[in-house]
């Protein structure tokens, strides 16, 4: 179905190619899962499949890509568009229209479908993922998974053979993620539709994948079945590597296959885990009654919550459950409708942005807002001289963050990961008792995910409190001390990690899964209790 | 047999705005408050009979303020302004002097019920045309109206679509910017703020439109065929002319003072260059249209309304001038004449011969078996 043959992409002013000498085929009908760290390629790679690479992102490609027989080198993207269809990161981002149903339409309008075909074609798509009753619904009030469903819905009306997905799921909750996972995999087994697929988040989708194609960053790639792909240099989800911790074999892919391994290991495990959790220190962030409200919305109801020093504390929910806006009532820039924080003994809405910002720091869910400046020197020298900070003191918490990164470079060059952490640095330079973060793990990879876990604990052993708001499960089963969970703006659940997270079905991360009923939460702690090294 | 009223339906947005124009081009024929007054009735009746739920369908109440501002500021400026000092003086402003050289323009001094009623009357007209437009906007789907142009046109108007979903987030992205300003410590607001609002929203702006075009190509938007570049320039040419000669000839027509050969001869023109260029243009672009609306006896039905309208009150116009422009010298109290009076009230007939909007939110079969 898709043919690469000897395929080199080099971008104009890059020193070397992002992708060479890539020769493979994607069978018809498989879901393909594209693997690797940010930066090697996987946004390239799926652009070349109809065509974005090099017509709309310019660069150099050698070899040529052959889909459905057609060779993108002579068929830009508009030419492809009955074949292939492609679903961003960001949905919102790519609809034309306004309503469910035009979008679903815009497609075939461009391919000058006859009228009747395109109205059976939007009623059949509708149902296929599931959106029926909201056809007439502006796109932008649907929330992340039904806007996830509309943008593949708007390319399915086209019937393209192929439909390529730039990390689908990487801003969805669990659930939604489902969903949307739901509906993928009912197209390659009821349409036989051929889907390329790159995602970070790999406990959710290795379990669907027939193929994976890795990219190790130098450019290459490899690709087989699943199984034989999962060797330790290549990322893998957390069954995978307590399978490969207990010498499972064959090697398990989903929950299911690792039960059936699961209770000689619970045997081997025996008693309860022993998690060292972070003793609470003194309470530095007391708040009581935080309401916000915009209009008829309630966004956080009647919260009352103290945060102590020393500990991580997880913030989940669902996409629109109010994270958000009880983080930036907190911090005091956020709208707060009634309600009282104390931090220090003031209330950080009262007080100056500067004074404000020296007792909660918030790191925003895009971070780039809060840069404006060519590079990130100037940046950190700014930061410097915003928080009354003697000159190189962001620069030596930076260097703490993240080692060696280039400070000659433009803020928005930098990877995702290399962006928080100078944003994060930005904020920790005017010294603040409590730290706050926005949904930090969107768009980072296991090792970037992995480093900010590290990053979270050394601040919470500084004292600081540490609250991150994410969907990622697996990232809070590693990181938090205390997980609170908010369902329309109220506190539901509130405990310790293990607590809250064990309890439930949509944030149990997979290890817990497997190894249920015995309360285990990461393969680390699995490790420990086994006495073996931990896994990179 | 027995009448049935036809299903609910969106009405065909051409014909809303060839009835509002029709109606538009019989305002502009008179200065008549009473004959005024009863057009902005009539079209008031028709949006509140016949609007949709979705949210353009309240703007006609910010085009009713927006007419009367209109009223007020031209009566008020020409109190202050005006230069007639004769006539039933209702009230004396204290004169300004003015230097030399703004002679022939007075300042103050005394204000005649004649000029304040001849600037009210010319307020109201232009007030009543600005409703028009306003109620052909509430009427009719800004969007579905764009859709129904011609092809050659089609970039054109989804560039318009665009932005009009652009601007909303863009604000959003400026108040989000401003919000996290905070952040750092820096006030929202001043000079010193512009850039660092600026940017970040210019660059979120830059690479939310890389994103939209990269998707739009994808989904095969600019799918044409080709076309020699000779062609391509002789449609733009054709296109231009035609437009420009269709403005003049409009400006022609609605103006009762132009030459009455110009106009006809001008519209007529530019009516065929632009048919003759869009059509050659429309050729090579290969897309079809989800659910067009159909052209259907009530959408010609409505259209005609507003085009009769505007033919009587042309032709009375004409013939006998005076009918409706009444006398401000001698001040009298205007009539209502009879024949302009019936071409205004054939205006209110869409508000029965329009298919009744559908409603925001189908019922769907359960909701309706269970009621």
């Amino acid at each position: 179905m898709i043919r690469f043959e000897h395929v080199g992409v080099t971008y104009p002013e890059a020193s070397f190619p992002v992708l060479r000498d890539i020769d493979l085929t994607l069978p018809e009908g498989e879901l393909c899962l594209v693997l690797g760290r940010t930066g090697a390629g996987k946004s390239t790679l799926l652009g070349t499949i109809n065509g974005l690479v090099p017509h709309f992102t310019g660069g150099t490609l050698s070899g040529r890509v052959l889909v459905d027989g057609r060779d993108t080198r002579t068929h830009p993207p508009r030419e492809l568009a009955d074949v292939v269809g492609v679903v961003g990161q960001d949905p919102l981002a790519g609809f034309v229209t306004d309503t469910v149903e035009e979008e679903l339409a815009y497609g075939m309008e461009q391919l000058a479908l006859p009228a009747d075909v395109m109205r059976k074609r939007v009623e059949e798509t509708l149902d296929l993922v599931g959106l029926a009753d909201l056809r007439s619904r502006p796109l932008r009030d649907l929330s992340g998974g039904q806007q996830q469903r509309a943008a593949i819905g708007a390319v399915l009306t086209c019937h393209p053979r192929i439909l390529v997905l730039d990390e689908p799921t990487s801003a969805l909750d669990p659930t939604a993620a489902e969903e949307v996972l739901a509906a993928i995999t009912r197209l390659v087994h009821d349409l036989g539709v051929t889907v390329v697929m790159a995602e970070h988040r790999l406990e959710r989708v290795l379990q669907y994948a027939d193929r994976v194609l890795f990219l190790p960053g130098d450019g290459t790639a490899r690709s087989g079945l699943p199984v034989d792909m999962m060797t330790p240099d290549v990322p893998s989800p957390p069954v995978v590597q307590l399978g490969r911790l207990a010498g499972w074999h064959p090697l398990p892919l989903s929950v299911r296959d690792a039960r059936r391994h699961a209770p000689a290991l619970r045997e081997r495990l025996g008693a309860k885990p022993q998690r060292a959790t972070a003793r609470p220190g003194p309470v530095r962030l007391r708040a009581r009654d935080v309401t916000v409200r915009y209009g008829d919305v309630i966004a956080v109801r009647a919260v009352d919550l103290d945060l102590a020093g020393g500990q991580v504390c997880g913030l989940m929910g669902r996409n629109g459950a109010g994270k958000s806006s009880l983080l930036w009532s907190l911090q005091g820039a956020g709208r707060r409708t009634a309600g009282t924080v104390d931090v220090r003994g003031v209330d950080p809405a009262g007080q100056p942005a500067a004074a404000a910002r020296a007792l909660v720091g918030l790191v925003p869910q895009s971070a780039a807002d809060l840069l404006y400046l060519e590079t990130v020197a100037e940046e950190l020298e700014q930061a410097d001289r915003e928080s009354g900070r003697p000159a190189g003191s962001a620069s030596q918490l930076l260097d703490e963050l993240l080692p060696a990164l280039p400070r000659d470079v433009h803020p928005r060059d930098l990877s995702e990961g290399q962006r928080l952490a100078l944003v994060l640095a930005i904020q920790l330079v005017a010294g603040p008792d409590v730290v706050l973060l926005d949904e930090p793990t969107r768009g980072l990879d296991y090792d970037a995910k992995s480093r900010l876990a590290g990053v979270l604990r050394d601040l919470a052993a500084k004292g600081h409190a540490v609250v991150v708001s994410t969907h990622d499960v697996e990232f809070v089963a590693a990181s938090c001390d205390r997980v609170v969970v908010l369902a329309d703006g109220e506190v539901v659940a509130d405990g310790t990690t293990g607590e809250v997270v064990l309890s439930s079905p949509t944030f149990a991360p997979q290890v817990a899964k497997v190894l249920s009923p015995t309360p285990w939460l990461t393969v680390a702690d699995v490790a420990d209790a086994l006495d073996l090294p931990r896994p990179a | 047999m027995r009448w049935t009223e036809p299903l609910p339906r969106a009405l065909h947005p051409m014909a809303w705005w060839l009835w509002a124009l029709g109606l538009a081009t019989a305002v502009s024929r008179t200065t008549n408050p009473l004959l005024i007054a009863v057009l902005l009735a009539v079209v008031g009746y028709v949006v509140v009979a016949r609007r949709g739920a979705a949210p353009w369908a309240r703007a006609f109440p910010a085009y009713l303020l927006l007419a009367l501002s209109v009223v007020a500021i031209r009566v008020v400026f020409n109190a202050v302004l005006g230069s007639v000092d004769e006539g039933h003086v209702l009230l004396t402003l204290p004169r300004v002097g003015l230097p030399d050289w703004a002679k022939g323009v007075s300042l103050g001094g005394p204000v005649t019920a004649e000029e304040v009623l001849a600037a009210a009357y010319d307020g109201l007209r232009l007030g009543a045309l600005i409703c028009c437009v306003g109620a052909a906007n509430a009427l009719a789907n800004p969007k579905r109206a764009l859709r129904s142009l011609p092809p050659a046109l089609y970039e054109i108007g989804s560039a318009v679509v665009v932005a009009m979903t652009f601007a909303p987030q863009m604000v959003e992205s400026v108040l989000r910017v401003r919000r996290a300003r905070r952040l750092r410590g820096a006030p929202g607001k001043g000079l010193r703020a512009v850039r660092a609002i600026a940017i970040p929203v210019l660059e979120d702006a830059l690479s939310r439109s890389l994103l939209l075009a990269a998707a739009m190509d994808s989904r095969g938007y600019g799918r044409t065929l080709d076309v020699p570049r000779r062609v391509r320039r002789t449609t733009s040419a054709l296109v231009l002319a035609g437009l420009l000669a269709l403005c003049l000839g409009l400006y022609g027509l609605l103006d009762g003072t132009a030459p009455r050969l110009l106009g006809v001869t001008a519209l007529g023109v530019g009516l065929a260059l632009s048919a003759l260029g869009l059509g050659i243009a429309g050729r090579r672009v290969r897309r079809s249209t989800y659910r067009p609306d159909p052209w259907r006896p009530a959408e010609w039905a409505v259209a005609m309304c507003g085009v009769t309208s505007a033919a009587i009150m042309v032709a009375v116009g004409s013939y006998d001038p005076l009918l409706l422009h009444p006398s401000l010298d001698p001040l009298q109290w205007p009539d209502l004449p009879v024949l302009p009076l019936v071409a205004v009230l054939i205006g209110l007939l869409p508000a029965w011969l329009a298919p009744r909007p559908e409603p925001l939110l189908r019922r769907t079969h359960a909701m309706a078996v269970a009621a």
